[in-house]
């Protein structure tokens, strides 16, 4: 089950392979922050999965969670951040707990890593090709001859012209979004199963943006990597992912097929969401308005986190936190799909 | 450089609040002085915008949009008189705004208009209370006097755009990004201007927050009578605030017209790439022109069309002669393709 891929036998694969075992499973992750006021808590018992292949986005407003829940799963969160519970599991083995240097070695062999800004990835004092020959060595025996070969490839892989000349050049001398295509390119270079990309096209420009996401969409697919592509830019979900995810407040407010959630949405937030959200095409009538704005974290509101800013609600929205629950096609964290309160509802006509 | 063909008067029916013609800001980039002689370098200028030419009917909306780097803050500080042009000149109301000699004579025009920035927060003096911030147009132009009046009219102000007058006595800080958003907003219509010129006035924002700050624009517009300038990277945004839309390039305004006709009939092979580039919300699986290349240096952009290294249409007149405005329906052009009427019909409709 466990198959060892080679750079050689990934390379032909087109297809994208599909399996139903889960990639990554994570449960009741919660992080942590003490601090001088107390402990705040940016992620929130939340629990998803991501299949063999597949993309899963993870969208949501600035302070939503997203990038805690990311670097989380990596192993990455900076001191005082820490797990406060819950696990994570990579192609079943738990990896939240694992000794420092253990983890160290799953980071780029198995995780690999997209961040919004290149420069926080590329030492400015290497050069390109010694970060890619020193990551493939790492993770391969190839000899240095032979890792410098590979180098060579995957920049051409990634669409950088002219590598030969290029490869011995530094980051600085690379512009931002040739950076993001090393990175990409480095991210991929020991075939891992899983890409943690936090907002990968954020910092680079609309006709950029679009060859980054293209490359790694195309990339994923053909090395067979799982991706969790972590963005607030819902165009780029809808394009590119399988399922996504709604963070708000620390929490998953809604999960599901990304046709769903844009089209159909089933938690109160992401439809006020989707409809702030102008399109091209669209009316030049007003959008839609959700009032008030994403809380602080010291002051999560009571029961559903939404219920300050929610149009819809009711009296137990402030006392009791919902879970996800099955909703349409998706799921939600809200009681509006409680099939008791369905029932209350229909009563009261 | 060879005289572009001006525009015959108005460009739609009603007045012409600002008038744009010849824009052009060159500035000195070169090394120090000394580093100059020593190293015997050059001097060396980039021109930030070239030869830009458009017009702002009264109550309109006219929205710059383009990639990072190509001109539209520069055209937006020519505009309100934070430059002097190099070359070409700024109309307002008629008037040319370099003729304008004396602070005297200025000083009725520019309560005319304002400025609303990026990050609201940089934008606004920390030590001072909100309502001082507000106040500050009203007492620098002597609009009112009397403390009590002009407590009044902060109050007003406030409520206008969403607040209550009691946040007068608050400071920034005690706000989140959208609130300071509707600060600044409320200090640009302290004077009571016609015009307010709008640099990103949403791109710090989260999405429910931008269709706050959106909708409050165009609220405001209906209600005072506003003309905008409203600067933007985000195409979906321009759509729906825009009444006319310019497309630069390069620090040259490429394409312009009317904001429907743009996004539905682009004519400028730049324009159809962003419009291909941005992801689409609609997920309507439309197939995509692949876009190579990036945006040239500034310091030295390739010759003729500065866009030809990357145009899939160019052809030996374009890499050496540069493209004049070609008038197109309501809007203008330059491209020799499009004059030459050799441009194929964009492929979606
Ligand atoms: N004061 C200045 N001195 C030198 N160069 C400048 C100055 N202001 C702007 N530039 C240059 O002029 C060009 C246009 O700048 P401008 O800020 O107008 O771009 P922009 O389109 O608004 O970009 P962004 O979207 O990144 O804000 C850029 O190449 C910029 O580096
Ligand atoms: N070092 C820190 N100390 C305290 N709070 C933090 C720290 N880093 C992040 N947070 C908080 O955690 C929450 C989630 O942050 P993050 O995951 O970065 O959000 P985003 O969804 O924008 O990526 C935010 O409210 C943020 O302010
Ligand atoms: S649980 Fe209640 S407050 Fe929360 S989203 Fe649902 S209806 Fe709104
Ligand atoms: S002038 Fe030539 S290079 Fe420029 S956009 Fe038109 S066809 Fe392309
Ligand atoms: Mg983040
Ligand atoms: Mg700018």
């Amino acid at each position: 089950m466990n198959e060892t891929t080679t750079f050689a036998d990934s390379a032909g694969a087109t297809a994208r392979p599909r399996g139903n075992r889960p990639v990554l499973e994570v449960e009741k992750l919660r992080v942590e922050f003490p601090t001088r006021k107390g402990t705040l808590r940016a992620v929130d018992d939340i629990s998803f999965h991501i299949d063999e292949g597949e993309v899963l986005g993870v969208v949501g407003e600035s302070g939503a969670g997203k990038s805690m829940t990311g670097t989380a799963i990596i192993g990455l969160l900076e001191p005082p951040g820490r797990i406060a519970g819950g696990e994570v599991r990579l192609e079943g083995e738990r990896i939240d707990n694992l000794p420092y240097e253990k983890m160290r070695r799953y980071r780029g062999a198995r995780i690999g890593m997209v961040f919004q800004d290149p420069l926080t990835s590329l030492n400015p004092l290497y050069t390109v090709g010694f970060h890619l020959t020193e990551t493939i060595r790492t993770h391969s025996d190839l000899s240095e001859k032979q890792a410098r070969q590979r180098a060579l490839d995957l920049l051409s892989e990634v669409g950088i012209p002219a590598p030969e000349r290029r490869i011995d050049q530094y980051p600085h001398q690379f512009s931002g979004g040739m950076r993001q295509r090393v990175v990409v390119a480095l991210a991929l270079c020991a075939n891992p199963r899983l890409i943690i990309a936090d907002e990968p096209t954020t910092a680079l420009d609309v006709s950029i943006q679009a060859q980054i996401i293209r490359l790694l969409q195309r990339l994923c697919r053909e090395h067979g990597a799982s991706v969790m592509l972590i963005t607030h830019d819902m165009g780029v979900i809808a394009e590119t992912a399988d399922r996504v995810a709604v963070m708000y407040a620390g929490r998953i407010a809604e999960v599901g097929p990304v046709q769903e959630v844009v089209k159909n949405a089933q938690h109160p937030y992401t439809e006020g969401l989707m409809g702030a959200i102008p399109t091209i095409g669209g009316t030049h009538e007003d959008l839609v308005q959700i009032k008030g704005s994403m809380p602080r974290l010291t002051q999560i509101p009571s029961g559903c986190a939404f219920h300050p800013r929610c149009p819809k609600a009711f009296d137990r929205c402030r006392r009791e936190r919902p879970e996800l629950m099955p909703a349409g096609r998706s799921e939600a964290a809200c009681w509006l799909h409680d099939p008791a309160e369905k029932g209350r509802r229909r009563g009261n006509g | 450089m060879a005289e572009v063909a001006a525009p015959q008067g108005p460009v739609a029916t009603g007045e012409t609040l600002l008038s744009v013609r010849d824009l052009g800001k060159t500035f000195d980039v070169s090394a120090p002085f000394l580093n100059r002689v020593l190293q015997g370098q050059p001097r060396v200028h980039l021109t930030a915008v070239d030869d830009v030419s458009f017009d702002i009917p009264r109550g309109s909306t006219f929205s710059l949009v383009g990639e990072s780097g190509c001109g539209k803050s520069t055209v937006a500080r020519l505009v309100v008189g934070l430059y002097r042009p190099s070359q070409g000149r700024v109309e307002f109301e008629g008037t040319d705004l370099a003729r304008i000699q004396t602070r005297r004579q200025m000083a009725p025009l520019r309560r005319k208009w304002a400025m609303i920035f990026q990050d609201p927060y940089a934008s606004l003096n920390p030590r001072w209370r909100v309502a001082d911030i507000v106040a500050e147009p009203i007492r620098y132009h002597g609009l009112l006097s009397g403390g009590q009046a002009i407590r009044t009219r902060v109050g007003e102000l406030l409520e206008l755009v969403g607040l209550s007058a009691l946040d007068g006595e608050k400071y920034p800080h005690e706000f989140s990004g959208g609130q300071r958003q509707r600060i600044s907003i409320a200090r640009a219509l302290a004077s009571e201007p016609d015009f307010i010129v709008c640099d990103e006035p949403t791109s710090a924002l989260d999405v429910s927050v931008q269709a706050q700050i959106l909708n409050l624009m165009k609220r405001l517009q209906r209600e005072l009578g506003l003309t905008y300038l409203f600067i933007s990277h985000d195409l979906a945004v321009v759509y729906h605030i825009s009444d006319y839309v310019g497309v630069m390039y390069l620090g040259r305004l490429v394409e312009w017209s009317d904001a429907r006709l743009l996004f539905s009939n682009p004519r400028h092979p730049y324009t159809r790439m962003l419009l291909d580039a941005i992801p689409d919300l609609e997920m309507s699986g439309r197939a995509r022109t692949p876009v190579g290349g990036e945006v040239p240096s500034p310091i030295a952009p390739p010759a003729g069309c500065h866009f030809n290294p990357r145009c899939p249409f160019a052809d030996e007149r374009c890499r050496s002669e540069t493209p004049m405005a070609l008038k197109v329906g309501v809007g203008e052009v330059r491209c020799h393709a499009v004059e030459e009427g050799r441009l194929p019909e964009p492929e979606s409709a």
